[in-house]
């Protein structure tokens, strides 16, 4: 008898709803004849049962799931090393695999140790998903029934019910951060692989990148070097020029947007504006490859300027008018939520409009305004696709706009992809960057942070 | 007797819906006007179209005529900007703007370009707070925020930021509705002090405030002046039914 996943779960879902009305009704009827009034809604007392025969049934279920075959993995791969006992570690994965994969039908074979093996490994699966089912619903309905027979008219379910939601509020917030936590301690590690290949002042003072060093071992190449600032300064010359861009048109249709617009503009206009944010940016970057590249190049052309044809200009005004939905719907919302009662102040006083938007309103608004500008440059600093396609992968020291330049996040793209392997230099180099590109936006945020505090205008 | 205002026949419309209409009335110069009514009679509306608060209002059109000093402040040649400075307001909340106390008064002179220097500004500033009695309290904390002060001084902040501004008329829409009763008192005795330099027109819920404060009262009902007259004579003998079921808590 076998007792599949879903079918499993199904059972388990429906014993715990069966609890859930088994609970409701059963208290009801226990206060009438304590002539008792119960303390807590009689769908507490449902809603306790459920999460007693649910939960902890539930978890048994992940954990017997997630950690069961590779339990029976180990032994397998034990029963493998003790009969042969010369095998080293990946020959005995290997007769693992295959046992695992005759024992699914995948592949055959004429080895009759292996049918064998299969034979077994096929038993103790299906004996671990039928007790695996097994254990799970006896679990939930015991506990569903212990907790039914428990609960009494005087006893407070609705307090444990709602300490369970509190948990699960505070488990969610906990993942977040357990899961940020755990990106950046792998980061870490990585990069201090790369830091123990390559010294750390070299990388972060270094003016020179051009990561190439000898595909095999046996091949003769120039040395690679790995100087990060070249990259760094392209990544903020493009997102420089894209703030230059968005800022100004983001902030000022904004600012029209809930100051000046009348309800029919602004039906219109915020829905297109944020057309904009839905476009995805492959489309950007041909956009900037194809149409502002050259546009920006004849341009230069006529003005006797050298443009590159993949110029950093390109990307970044293409990147900036990619980022003017951000700013400009996320300020929109922070102006209007400026309460009507300090226009009105001002507007008393015989303050003009634009008098009213920049001495009143914009002030009361700039901590709002500095996290859409902040959320807004993360993205700049975070994109790679227009960067790829019209800015290039030279990793030239210059802050000239017309010129072309890589970004960190490009890089680490063109190091990562491809026939690598992950103990190499080159590899390795990418987590570098990404650790320095972490920090960079860290001390940005913070930096953000301090500012906006000492510019904010408190109103409540 | 001279009138500051003069408005015949005003009628206001928000869309299809009239606020008020039909209203006529004179105010007089340098007194107490209450405008009193149960919610929703319009006495809000009309203070509104005093000072042409009411353009800012989508859909909200205005017919008849409003005069300040013999000049139709609907007129084409009168800017609103320049008719606010003239004739001040001071709100329900009060709403000082989340800046210092003295960047709070001192918000209209610059605007308006009042003072040429410096030293003009300050003088500004402190005569303001003097006229609106805050002086005292404030005069250490002229840089702390003007928010973080109580409820009462609040709205003598906003007092004082009308009269910096030296206008002629200052209109209050309920300005103690939100405060305890020794805040109240302050603001009264504060009306009464300013009414010597200034036309002051309150609206105001509480019947006893109008009674004590004003000289000449004003009975909206349901968007029609009722009946208007000397404060003493409205809450003594007044001449129409409504007002003195209104006065006498009847209704409303």
């Amino acid at each position: 008898m076998t007792l599949p996943l879903s079918f499993v779960f199904f059972v388990l879902l429906g014993l715990s709803v069966y609890f859930y009305y088994h609970a409701k009704s059963g208290i009801v009827r226990k206060a009438a004849l304590l002539s008792d009034r119960t303390k807590a809604l009689p769908s507490h007392y449902g809603q306790q049962s459920f999460l007693w025969a649910f939960i902890p049934s539930f978890l048994i279920l992940l954990v017997l799931t997630i950690g069961g075959p590779n339990y029976i993995d180990q032994i397998f791969y034990n029963k493998i090393q003790e009969l042969n006992p010369t095998f080293n570690e990946s020959f005995v994965s290997l007769i693992l695999a295959k046992v695992i994969n005759v024992s699914n039908g995948k592949i055959s074979t004429g080895e009759e140790n292996i049918i064998m093996l299969a034979k077994d490994y096929k038993i103790a699966f299906e004996q671990l998903h039928f007790y695996r089912g097994l254990v799970v619903i006896l679990c939930a309905a015991l506990l569903g029934m212990i907790i039914s027979y428990r609960q009494k008219p005087g006893s407070n379910a609705r307090e444990q019910v709602e300490k369970f939601i509190v948990n699960i509020f505070f488990a969610s917030a906990v993942i977040a951060i357990f899961t940020t936590v755990a990106i950046i301690l792998s980061l870490f590690f990585e990069a201090l692989r790369f830091f123990n290949l390559y010294n750390f002042f070299d990388f972060i003072f270094g003016l020179h990148w051009a990561p190439n060093v000898a595909i095999r071992t046996d091949q003769v190449a120039a040395e690679g070097s790995f100087g990060m600032i070249p990259v760094l300064l392209g990544t903020l010359l493009i997102s420089f020029i894209a703030m230059c861009v968005a800022i100004p048109i983001g902030l000022f249709s904004a600012i029209y947007l809930a100051e000046f617009a009348t309800p029919k503009i602004r039906d219109f206009v915020k829905p297109t504006l944020e057309i904009l944010a839905g476009i995805p940016t492959v489309v950007y970057g041909y956009f900037a490859a194809l149409t502002a590249a050259p546009f920006f190049r004849e341009i230069g052309f006529s003005l006797g300027l050298d443009v590159s044809s993949e110029s950093a200009i390109a990307a970044g005004a293409v990147m900036g008018i990619m980022i003017i939905p951000f700013i400009s719907s996320l300020s929109d919302d922070v102006i209007r939520a400026v309460p009507q009662s300090l226009r009105d102040g001002s507007m008393g006083l015989g303050a003009t409009k634009a008098e009213t938007i920049y001495i009143v309103i914009l002030p009361a608004a700039i901590p709002g305004l500095v996290g859409a500008v902040l959320l807004a440059v993360s993205r700049a600093i975070g994109e790679t696709m227009i960067v790829v396609m019209a800015a290039g992968l030279s990793a030239n020291l210059t802050v000239n706009p017309l010129e072309s330049v890589t970004t960190v996040t490009v890089q680490i793209v063109s190091l990562l992809t491809g026939d690598t392997e992950f103990d190499d230099i080159k590899t390795l180099s990418a987590f570098g960057l990404g650790l320095a590109l972490f920090f960079f936006t860290l001390l940005l945020n913070i930096f953000a942070l301090s500012i906006s505090r000492r510019l904010a205008e408190r109103y409540d | 007797m001279t009138s500051k205002f003069r408005t015949k026949k005003v009628e206001v419309s928000y869309g299809d819906k009239k606020a008020i209409r039909d209203i006529s009335l004179d105010i007089e110069k340098n007194i107490i006007t209450a405008l009193i009514g149960p919610s929703g009679c319009g006495k809000s509306t009309f203070l509104r179209c005093l000072n042409r608060m009411n353009d800012v209002i989508e859909n909200c059109s205005i017919k008849g005529s409003i005069h300040l000093d013999e000049q139709d402040i609907y007129g084409p040649d009168i800017d609103p900007v320049e008719l606010r400075a003239r004739v001040g307001m001071v709100f329900q909340k009060a709403n000082p703007f989340p800046k210092s106390i003295f960047d709070n008064i001192a918000y209209g002179p610059r605007i308006h370009g009042l003072a040429s220097n410096d030293s003009e500004l300050k003088d500004i500033v402190h005569n303001s707070l003097e006229k609106a009695g805050l002086m005292d309290e404030v005069k250490d904390r002229l840089n702390d925020q003007a928010t973080g002060l109580s409820g009462g001084q609040q709205q003598r902040i906003c007092i004082a930021r009308a009269i910096a501004v030296s206008p002629e008329v200052i209109l209050m829409d309920e300005p103690c509705s939100a405060l305890d009763p020794i805040a109240t008192a302050k603001i009264e005795e504060l009306m009464n002090e300013l009414c010597e330099s200034y036309t002051i027109i309150i609206v105001t819920h509480s019947m006893q405030q109008a009674a004590r404060v004003s000289k000449k009262t004003a009975f909206f009902h349901l968007g029609d002046l009722i009946e208007y007259n000397d404060t003493d004579k409205i809450f003594t003998q007044p001449e129409n039914q409504k007002t003195q079921d209104y006065i006498t808590g009847r209704f409303g």
